[in-house]
Parts: C-alpha cells; structure tokens; sequence
C-alpha cells in the first residue's frame, strides 16, 4: 500500500498519544535517580532518593509483597474451583453466583470499603490488621480470576476430556487436579499475574481500608506525592514500576502466545 | 446425588467470602442510607447544591472523557490495525501498559506533565513566557482520566478492527465510495459495538476514579472525593452510604451495557 500524507498524519497522531502515555513514565524515572529535578539531569545521577525511599517506606513495600501473594493464594484456592463449578452448572443460583462475584469489579472500591468498615470496622483486632485489607483485595481480584480461568474452560470441550478420565476409573478430584486443572493452566496464570498486578496496584479500596501501620505500596506513594520533595516521589514510582512491569510483561508475554485468551 | 453435591463443595469457599464480605457490606450500606429519616439522604442528593454540583460536574467531566478518548482511540486504534511498519509492536505494548497504572500513580504523571514543574509549563515558559499550570484544575483531572481511559479503547478498538470483513471495504471502494464514505457508511457502524462497551467502561471508570482526584486535590469535587469527605471529615455516614450506592448503581448500569454488547471486563483503575 502506498503511503501517503494521510498515512504520515495519522502516524504522527499515534506517536502524539503514544507521547502523553510515555513521557511521564520516563519522567518520572529520571527524576528519580537525578540528583535536583528543578536544574535538571545536568545535576548528575544518584541512587539516595531510591536509598531515602528504602528507609522510609521498605515496610510499604514488603506489605505490599506479602498481601499480593496471600491474595493471589486465596484466589488460586477459591476461584480456580468455583470457575469449574461455573462453567459446569448451569442453574439460576449459579447465576446468581456469577452475578455476586462479578458485581466487584462493577463496583467503585470506595464503595467497598466503605461497606466493610461500617460492618467490620468495629472489631478492633481485625481493623488494625492486614488482613482487613487483604479481604478487601481479595473480593477485588477474586472476579478476574474466575473470568479468566472461566474463559479458558468455555473454550475447551473439558466434558470430553473428563469423561475419557470417568470411564477410566478417575474419581472427581482425580479428574479435578489432573484434566480440569492442567488444562486450564493459561488462564490460571493469566489469573494469577492479574491478581498480583491488581493488588500491589490496589489504591481505591486500601487507602479506606489502611492504618498507619499497615500501609501499603500505592498508600504510602500517596503519601509521599502529598509531602516529599519530588525526587523522593519520583524514585518511590519507579521502585513501583519496578515491582509491576515484569508481571504486564508476562502477561503480554502470555498474551501474544497463539492461542489468544481474553 | 453424590455427584452433584461435589460440584457444590467446589464453589462453597467462594460463596462464603461473596456473602460474607460483598454482599453483607452492600446490604448494611443500603440500610445505613436509608434507615436515617427514611432515606432522606437521597432526597438530599437532589436538593443541596453542593451534592448536586459534584454529581454532575463528575457525571460531565466523565462523559467529556469518554467522548474524548472514543475519538482519539478510534484514529489510533484504526491505524494501528491497517498499516505494518517496524516498531508497531512497540507502540502496542507502550499503549497497553498504563492500563494497569493505580490512579495515584496516574496523578503524579498528570503533575510531571501539567506540574509546576512539568512539561506545560517549561513549554509555556518557551512559547509565552508564563507557566502552564494545569494540573490541579479540572484540566488537571481530564489529562488523568484520559490516560487511564485511552488505552483501554485503542485495544478494543483494534480487536474489533481486526476481525472486520475486510471485503465490505473493497465493496464499497469498488461501488466509488470515497474515504469519509467508506468511514461513515463501513468501518464506524462495525465499531459500533465495540466503542459502546468500552466507552461505557470507560465512562464507569472515570466516574469511580478515586486515586487521580486524591493525588491532585483538586478544589473541584468529583463524586469519589466527595463520599471520602462526607465519610472521614464529616462523619456522615447515611450521606457517604447514600451516595457510594448512587455511584454503584451508575458504574454498574454502565458496565452491563458493556457487557450486552459483547465486551470483556477490562477492570477499573483510576
């Protein structure tokens, strides 16, 4: 195809937005590292904002770590089953079902804080402890995960597989751990990249649902864009891009396998 | 019997935590709404100015967003789906990344463009010789809902593009339609379903955007801050109830339409 004005128009417009998307994500990695922002990169390159950071907030970070992975556990434990139960029954309380855990992700985080602090926030002991914001970040991804291993199902004909393995003499947890489950094994981890993605990303819901002592990743980046100086800022997000840009790029990795999953 | 009732094993974890944790909370909200003066909260909604004014500067500035972003994500998306060049991949993956951003972090992007010490204003400093400051006016929240809104059109966009028949396009060309024609009359009414459920989702999304508005503190009160006020300041909590099951229901109606038009659940960030 010949390229013409309107080819190199159009290119330039895509450049243009891929521009805006970009430029601040480099920014902010230079900034991080640089040793004044207002002169300019001419000012040299240091590591002591990322060091500062590390002082300040390592707690954030290492929370951060373990709510991700708790959350990924308990969605691997709970949703990897229910998405079979989905795709295998078909009833109006499975329905039912599917509407309750969908309704999350329709559903603005505040809200869902929200509502867990008025009915929870009175035991104390749960207030103040992490798990207040695990169960917060599990009710949020939960969804992704049963939609995507749910996806994965629908598209395969599990029925067949699994009547092989009946008339074999498999007994059904037999079956489950070993046709339902390495067959579904891309969106299983399609799901678990974004459960980790979500949750250390996770800001709507937590900052409701934090304490000054169970601060997370996002809580404390926050924090700091509201009182540091911007270097320190800076170098925070760019120990936060670290954490998530090897998990978008598994999953884009995951993604652009042949067979496509959405 | 025995069968069946093993399925049921399978999905009882996931019950629990959704009844325990989702649906009980929902239900409490619903009756803190309205078990204070019958509900009243709602009628305030509609009455008082300053509740009234945040639901619908948020209820314009998501569907300026919206509008906004269906546009530019269908001249990007569309190009990106009819020419090859070296380097398209790169492109791709740049505009799928900050999907997963976390609207606090999108904020301070917002400031590191339209800052006090941003891109704007060295720019406007160069052109004008004053600072463009935009980040912490309402522009400030359109820059940050746009980035987050974007993305998730221009991969729709290219979804849907790339199953188009593209022997309707020869016909029409062969039938001398011109460009705008073909446009119009072809590729746009394809889209159609794929730019309505990701507009929707984007419009829910924006509307729910808590992380962006904390991060600039804009004087402007989108509905996400507002509930925060009334809740933590203000201890409102019949008001704060009220209004984050007003935002439900809207987020919700929103991505139901989405999903009747055959649209993936990209999730909400913001």
């Amino acid at each position: 195809m010949k390229k013409g004005v309107s080819f190199y128009l159009q290119l330039a417009f895509t450049l243009l937005v891929c521009a805006f998307l970009i430029v601040p994500v480099f920014m902010s990695i230079t900034a991080g590292v640089t040793n004044n922002y207002f002169i300019g990169i001419k000012s040299g390159f240091t590591l002591r904002w990322l060091e500062q950071v590390w002082e300040l907030y390592s707690d954030t970070i290492w929370l951060t770590l373990q709510i991700a992975l708790v959350t990924t556990a308990f969605n691997l434990f709970i949703g990897v089953p229910c998405a079979y139960y989905l795709a295998r029954t078909k009833s109006r309380f499975s329905a039912f079902l599917d509407e309750c855990l969908t309704l999350p992700i329709a559903i603005p985080g505040m809200a869902i804080a929200l509502g867990l602090i008025t009915v929870y926030g009175g035991f104390s002991n749960l207030r103040m402890s992490w798990l207040f914001i695990l169960i917060g970040h599990v009710i949020f991804t939960l969804p992704f995960m049963v939609k995507s291993v749910l996806a994965v199902l629908q598209s395969i004909n599990f029925r067949l597989l699994e009547e092989g393995a009946a008339s074999l003499g498999a007994s059904f947890w037999q079956r489950f751990f070993h046709i339902i489950v390495p067959n579904c094994k891309t969106g299983i981890i399609s799901g678990m990249l974004m459960t980790l993605t979500l949750s250390a990303g996770e800001f709507n819901l937590t900052w409701m649902l934090h304490t000054p002592l169970t601060k997370t990743l996002p809580v404390g980046l926050a924090d700091s864009y509201a009182s540091m100086r911007l270097e320190v800022s800076s170098a925070y997000t760019l120990i936060f891009l670290g954490m998530i840009m090897p998990l978008l790029i598994a999953a884009q990795w995951l993604n652009s396998k042949p067979k496509r999953m959405t | 019997m025995h069968k069946s009732s093993q399925y049921y094993l399978l999905m009882i974890p996931a019950l629990i935590i959704s009844l325990t944790f989702f649906l009980l909370p929902m239900m409490k909200l619903l009756w803190l709404s309205l078990a204070d003066q019958y509900g009243i909260s709602y009628w305030y909604i509609l009455t008082k100015p300053i509740y009234l004014k945040s639901v619908l500067s948020t209820l314009i500035l998501s569907l300026t967003v919206t509008i906004t972003s269906v546009i530019i994500a269908t001249i990007v998306g569309l190009f990106l789906t009819r020419y090859e060049f070296k380097g398209k991949s790169l492109l791709v993956a740049m505009l799928s990344f900050p999907l997963v951003f976390p609207g606090v972090v999108i904020g301070f992007f917002v400031i590191m463009l339209a800052g006090r010490q941003g891109v704007f204003a060295e720019l406007g400093l160069l052109l004008v010789g004053e600072r463009w400051t935009l980040a912490y006016s309402i522009i400030g929240l359109f820059i940050g809902y746009l980035y987050f809104s974007i993305p998730r059109v221009v991969l729709t966009v290219m979804g849907v593009a790339e199953k188009l028949d593209n022997n309707l396009v020869e016909a029409g060309r062969s039938l001398g339609a011109n460009r705008w024609q073909l446009l119009r009359d072809v590729t746009l009414p394809a889209l159609k379903p794929g730019l309505i459920s990701s507009g929707s989702i984007c419009f829910a999304t924006s509307m729910g955007a808590f992380g962006t508005a904390f991060t600039l503190a804009t004087n402007l009160n989108v509905l996400p801050m507002t509930i925060y006020t009334e809740f933590t300041l203000n201890a409102n909590f019949a008001m704060a109830a009220a209004l984050s099951l007003m935002l439900g229901f809207i987020t919700w109606f929103c991505l139901s339409i989405a999903r009747r038009q055959g649209g993936s659940n990209l999730g909400m960030g913001g």
